[in-house]
């Protein structure tokens, strides 16, 4: 076993990523695919993080890419969330197959 | 021999990828939910472990306390109570698996052949008063302006949610 370092950690956050990608591929209700992108963009953060911390220590440009992630993730969600519920409302149900009346 | 910082590596990082998998596998919403609350708690201790105690606790204060909570109140909104999803065709969950184990196997090919090297030697050490001072400074690795950004970004989502999850008065014709 080896001691953990920045390949590890980039296994860990590839892995994370097509964990979230399958995820958004095979769900068919808007919350999990919600979730699925959730995932995705903590992976990209671990990636951040790792970076700046074994690659380029100098500055801390990863840390800030991270927070301002952290930040878009929330306002995503927020109206990800608001657009799911007035959906719910207007047609008694999130799964997007039902939803191909957006289309017209 | 093995140190106590290499096996609490290996046991998070098994907590994030498992709990992942589970929370995108399974066929509970509410469970899935949960499932995703662990593995992000996961990340948070990666952070932990890497010091960078600030990120950790952003990620717990904004993923685990707020995310996760709209998301449990919107499964609440929409969802009957214990009831399953439906299950996926198989054709459907095979290829997704089959491109997402292909694109990995890929990505980490590449990660592994390239050689990640230190750039410099010195290291701004990642303190609470670091981060505040680069965050409202105009000047070299400054980021005030991403900053105001980000607020405006931030109050144009807010009232954007306000906006799109009024309930419309009923028409009186």
């Amino acid at each position: 076993m080896m001691e953990p370092g920045l390949y590890h950690i980039l296994f860990i956050s590839a892995a994370l990523f097509f964990i979230g990608v399958y995820g958004f591929l095979t769900r068919r209700n808007l919350v999990t695919m919600l979730m699925g992108i959730e995932l995705i963009l903590n992976s990209v953060n671990l990636n951040f993080i790792a970076f700046n911390k074994y690659v380029w220590p100098a500055k801390m440009t990863g840390l800030f890419f991270v927070l301002f992630i952290i930040a878009i993730a929330a306002a995503e969600a927020a109206v990800a969330i608001a657009i799911i519920i007035n959906l719910y409302r207007s047609h008694h149900s999130i799964d997007v197959t039902n939803d191909e009346d957006l289309k017209y | 021999m093995i140190s106590g910082s290499t096996i609490i590596f290996y046991l998070l990082a098994i907590q994030i990828l498992g709990c992942g998998l589970l929370s995108v596998s399974t066929r509970q919403i509410f469970r899935a939910a949960i499932y995703l609350l662990f593995s992000l708690i996961g990340i948070a201790g990666i952070y932990f472990w890497l010091n960078y105690q600030f990120i950790a606790a952003v990620q717990i204060v904004v993923y685990v306390g707020g995310i996760v909570v709209l998301i449990i109140f919107s499964i609440f909104l929409t969802q009957k109570a214990g009831e399953k999803l439906p299950a996926q065709k198989l054709g459907r969950k095979v290829f997704a698996a089959l491109a997402a184990v292909c694109a990995f196997a890929l990505t980490m090919l590449q990660v592994y052949k390239y050689d990640f090297k230190p750039a410099s030697d010195d290291v701004q050490p990642v303190t609470v008063f670091n981060i505040g001072s680069n965050m409202i400074s105009t000047g070299d690795g400054g980021y005030a302006l991403p900053f105001e950004v980000i607020s405006m970004l931030l109050l144009a989502a807010m009232i954007g949610c306000i906006v799109i999850a009024l309930r419309t008065k009923p028409e009186t014709t």
